[in-house]
């Protein structure tokens, strides 16, 4: 019955199964073969890329739970602490849209509660094609309305994220949701079973055949027979997660749990094993008791399907009682389904039959680990030479004519990547638990934390087209800038996950880009004191061979000791004095300006000193803490000029004069221009500050040993900016506005009109 | 004095609601779960936003059928105030409690932002202590709250004053472009004929601390807290 087909669809290669029939010291039967198929495939064990996530840093003196758990958490202050996690949701989300995105938020909220924590943040990081590409608008669309659909019933804000568009991402869009939630220390719960004896609970929504193998789908890439899988997309029920939240949560009130998982990618199987090895027992269950939506089910079908809302829990001997009453009362079921063993086997029953058995150590932690091949692909060379004074007139057609600089800066404020996601945002319920004191697109997300003083900032980026030029550079700069942004509203950064969307390992110029992209993101950690407490790894990133830029998505939390300092991008105050913190250099390349004016992706991307952005980012935490300025916004995408455009925006046409210097990067002094207006050097603020404070802000950037330079001042309803002297940018703020806040809604209008 | 919230399985402002009476207004305050019909000698009943039993059917189409609604219809009868914010609005036109229905919003999308109201009606005890053509920016979040009514019951309403807050411009003007969702007349907010049931889609318990960026939400609050206070004397004598 298992022969080399069979083999090869369960995605096992045949040294892995002989492995397998080594290790079982028999053949195993095809529901022992599902389990290995599942366990093995990428998405769980994460065998090709443990060898080097293994490099991260991990530890802190506020990390109270590192990798392993269904979250990390760290230490927040009064006893408390922040447990958070990032995951990737792309290829279902690709498949369908809607419930692709849609569970992939049910998902990450579960291994929050799971760990003992009340949920209380969700942020989403996205990627897809050019909007102008036919199908974007629709998987924008619908990947939007699924994230709100489920985070807007189950009650949880949406306080924050990302989106960019690049074409590499039109046949793989990226799906990573992020979400935080609060415990106790002393609440924080495991995903553990053991005491012999004790009972396994399963309590949730029925099991069916939905997203059967959804796990060894996401590990292959994509071709045009995708659409067919269709039926490994699971379908979410927000009402039924959040009755699942509420009950889990009183049970964890009691003391009469010993742990408790949720059953995600691998369902049944993965949170047995899991909890089975992480407490060194056994698990043993019958899969007839499972409760089940449809008939004739195969013990096979019961283990590996990943239909969602469902929880695995161990309860201790004779306080069953207690937990199904809680569970009743929330009008869940709670099905007794097996018990903890002490032999450490995962032992699969069905009406009393064993129809699956096998050391959990097999399946965890001698699953197999790759030290995959890697080398530096050719186009890397290629695509990082670039020569500005080769350019010539941009094919947009407006720069670097004289005067063009207006029309360069409404284009960027244009681009989608830069533009407003209001219209996206409008739609996730942003407010709900009253804790949301920074709104989406004001910054990093900060929710305040009821019944202290203190709240938590949160931001997600990363950079695609920085990585593809140079992962190692790319991923620094990843990481520098979601804790500059947590920096920016005046939170200390003190915690990092990582979701890392990359193509197909087994090709060595993406496996190069894995580890080179890997490595800079443990130099940065390391360098900024954020530890990396879990997170995702999503590979075969691909549709027709055709690989997705290399894309680490960095979440990082900070704290904010009182939550009423906290800061947002717009400036406040006519008359305030507006200062440049960090330098300015003469670096045009990777920079979304070459992309919309030039359609150029070339060139390196900025350098980064990660001494320099540490004290950059600790300077402003203190400025803020003391209140010494009143807005802070950091360079990214589209340089200096887009970060002042920004900081006037929403500010009731709040305007700004600005006197900068000029930086060299080629012949032509329009291009100089541009490069000293939209050039990306990294470790950059924009502050503002009352005249009063001026000094001040001066005096401790210079004991910080950081460049900074008045360079303007708020006041009027334009935004003016001189290079060397000259006036090149002079916009009314209104206008600019209404360009950068229209641009995704205006393409939305078109395309129904 | 005591707040009475109501949690459907499925209500998720619950918290806020509770939080807004017991540690923003300092009153007593308790959860009243669905399945019971025991109103814990609340004072005011507020009907939470949410998503009540899922919503998958139509908002607050199962909710009315909770055995705490039986409990809340007799509070009403007996002239007890009671508050429905969103999901509550909803759940309160279901049960009848209210006039009117909802449709999706004519984005047909979700929306979750702040917009300007205007207060037209002041004698009910969730407004009494605003002023007639008050201006409050209070954010809303929902994809159901296109209000509707047949002309003649409209006309009736209208007569009646039984439209409390009306969607506006920050100028204060009622016009189509100032009205987020489609309701007709811009309709944010109606009372019953006995002016103790209100139903609200706007949100004030987030915009009752300056921390959350606006406190416009607070009157509301300070209405109910003050009517009660005020009609405690009374409302003895109405029991006997």
């Amino acid at each position: 019955m298992i022969d080399s087909k069979v083999i090869e669809q369960h995605g096992l290669t045949s040294d892995e199964y002989q492995r397998i029939v080594a290790r079982l010291g028999r053949e195993p039967n095809l529901t022992e073969l599902g389990i290995f198929s599942v366990m093995g495939s990428a998405h769980c064990s994460y065998k090709s890329s443990k060898v080097h996530l293994k490099t991260l840093p991990t530890r802190g003196p506020q990390v109270l739970q590192g990798p392993g758990e269904n979250a990390g958490a760290v230490d927040i202050g009064e006893g408390l602490a922040a447990v958070f996690k990032i995951e990737s949701h792309n290829h279902p989300s690709f498949i369908e849209p809607y419930q692709g995105a849609a569970t992939g938020v049910g998902g990450i909220i579960r291994d929050i509660f799971t760990m003992g924590a009340r949920p209380i943040a969700l942020l989403n990081s996205l990627r897809f094609g050019s909007l102008e590409t036919p199908g974007t608008p629709r998987l924008l669309a619908g990947v939007v309305a699924g994230i709100a659909g489920y985070g807007n019933s189950i009650g949880i804000p949406t306080v924050g994220g990302e989106i960019a568009f690049e074409p590499s991402y039109a046949g793989n869009p990226l799906v990573n949701v992020f979400c935080l939630g609060i415990a106790r220390h002393a609440d924080i719960i495991k995903g553990v079973a053991s005491g012999a004896g004790n009972p396994v609970f399963y309590v949730g929504a029925k099991t069916g055949r939905d997203g059967i193998h959804g796990a060894t789908m996401a590990s292959a890439e994509f071709d045009e027979k995708s659409a067919e899988k269709r039926p490994a997309v699971q379908v979410g029920d927000p009402f039924m997660e959040k009755l699942l939240l509420e009950a889990c949560l009183e049970v964890m009130q009691t003391d009469a749990l010993v742990g408790i998982q949720d059953m995600g990618a691998a369902g049944l199987t993965c949170s047995t094993t899991e909890m089975g090895s992480r407490g060194g027992a056994g698990v043993e269950i019958d899969v007839s008791l499972v409760p089940q939506r449809e008939t004739g089910m195969t013990p096979y079908e019961i283990m590996l399907s990943e239909s969602q809302e469902r929880m695995l829990l161990v309860a201790k001997r004779g306080r069953e009682a207690e937990v199904e009453r809680i569970f009743e009362k929330w009008d869940l079921h709670a099905e007794r389904i097996g018990e903890v063993t002490d032999d450490g086997m995962l032992r699969v029953r069905s009406k009393g039959q064993v129809v699956a058995e096998i050391p959990n150590v097999v399946l965890t932690d001698e699953a197999p680990v790759y030290e995959r091949p890697f080398s530096e692909p050719e186009y890397i060379r290629d695509v990082q030479k670039l020569d500005l004074d080769s350019l010539g007139h941009s094919p947009v057609g407006f720069a670097p004519q004289p005067g063009g600089q207006n029309a360069a800066l409404l284009a960027l404020l244009g681009s989608p990547t830069i533009a407003s996601k209001h219209w996206v945002y409008r739609q996730y319920d942003h407010m709900v638990r009253t804790n949301t004191i920074n709104f989406p697109g004001l910054g990093a997300g900060v929710v305040r934390i009821k019944g202290t003083d203190r709240a938590l900032a949160m931001s997600l980026d990363g950079n695609g087209r920085y990585c593809y030029l140079d992962p190692y550079v790319g991923a620094m700069l990843a990481v520098a800038e979601a804790a500059r942004n947590v920096a920016c509203s005046g939170a200390r950064p003190i915690g990092a996950t990582n979701c890392l969307n990359f193509g197909n390992p087994e090709r060595p110029g993406i496996m190069w880009q894995f580890a080179r992209a890997v490595a800079g993101i443990g130099e940065a950690c390391r360098a900024l004191d954020v530890p990396i407490t879990g997170g995702n790894v999503s590979l075969y990133n691909e549709t027709d061979g055709k690989a997705i830029y290399p894309t680490p998505t960095i979440g990082v939390v900070g704290l904010l000791e009182h939550a009423d300092r906290v800061l947002t991008r717009s400036f406040r105050e006519s008359g305030d004095a507006i200062v440049l913190l960090g330098e300015s250099k003469s670096e045009l390349g990777a920079s979304e300006y070459l992309k919309v004016m030039y359609d150029v992706v070339k060139g390196l991307p900025p350098r980064i000193d990660l001494d320099k952005e540490r004290d950059l980012q600790r300077l402003v935490v203190s400025l803020a803490d003391d209140r010494l300025i009143r807005s802070a916004h950091d360079c990214a995408d589209g340089g200096l000029a887009i970060t002042i455009a920004e900081s006037c925006f929403d500010t009731a046409g709040l305007g700004a004069e600005i006197s900068i210097s000029g930086v060299s990067v080629a012949a032509d002094r329009d291009l100089n221009d541009s490069a000293a207006l939209f050039g990306e050097s990294a470790s950059r603020i924009v502050v503002s500050a009352a005249p009063d404070c001026l000094t001040n802000v001066l005096e401790r950037a210079a004991a910080a040993n950081v460049a900074a330079r008045v360079i303007g001042q708020t006041g009027g309803n334009h935004l003016r900016i001189a290079v060397d002297g000259r006036v090149v940018v002079d916009l009314a703020v209104d206008q600019a506005q209404r360009t950068w806040s229209g641009a995704i809604e205006a393409h939305f209008a078109r395309r129904v009109a | 004095m005591r707040f009475g919230v109501v949690v459907f399985p499925g209500s998720n402002c619950d918290e806020d609601a509770l939080y807004a009476a017991k540690d923003v207004f300092g009153q007593q305050a308790e959860y009243l779960w669905h399945k019971d019909e025991d109103l814990k000698g609340a004072d005011v009943i507020i009907l939470p936003g949410g998503f009540a039993h899922g919503d998958y059917l139509r908002t607050g189409a199962m909710a009315r059928f909770s055995p705490v609604m039986n409990a809340v219809r007799a509070f009403v009868d007996r002239g007890g105030p009671v508050l429905g914010i969103c999901n509550g609005f909803q759940v309160l036109l279901e049960a009848g409690l209210l006039p009117g229905a909802m449709l999706r919003n004519r984005s047909l999308k979700y929306q979750c932002e702040h917009v300007h109201l205007r207060v037209d009606a002041t004698d009910t005890p969730f407004t009494s202590r605003a002023r007639a053509g008050q201006m409050l920016h209070i954010p809303i979040g929902h994809g159901e709250g296109n209000y509707f009514a047949p002309p003649d019951q409209l006309a009736e309403l209208e007569a009646n004053r039984q439209i409390v807050l009306r969607y506006c411009d920050p100028s204060g003007q009622v016009n189509d472009a100032s009205n987020p969702n489609g309701s007709v007349h811009s309709i944010a907010s109606v009372c019953n004929r006995q002016r103790n049931v209100v139903g609200m889609m706007p949100h004030p318990e987030r915009a009752i601390e300056r921390l959350l960026g606006g406190e416009d939400g607070r009157v509301i609050f300070e209405s109910i807290l003050h009517s009660i206070e005020s009609a405690r004397e009374p409302a003895v004598a109405r029991a006997v």
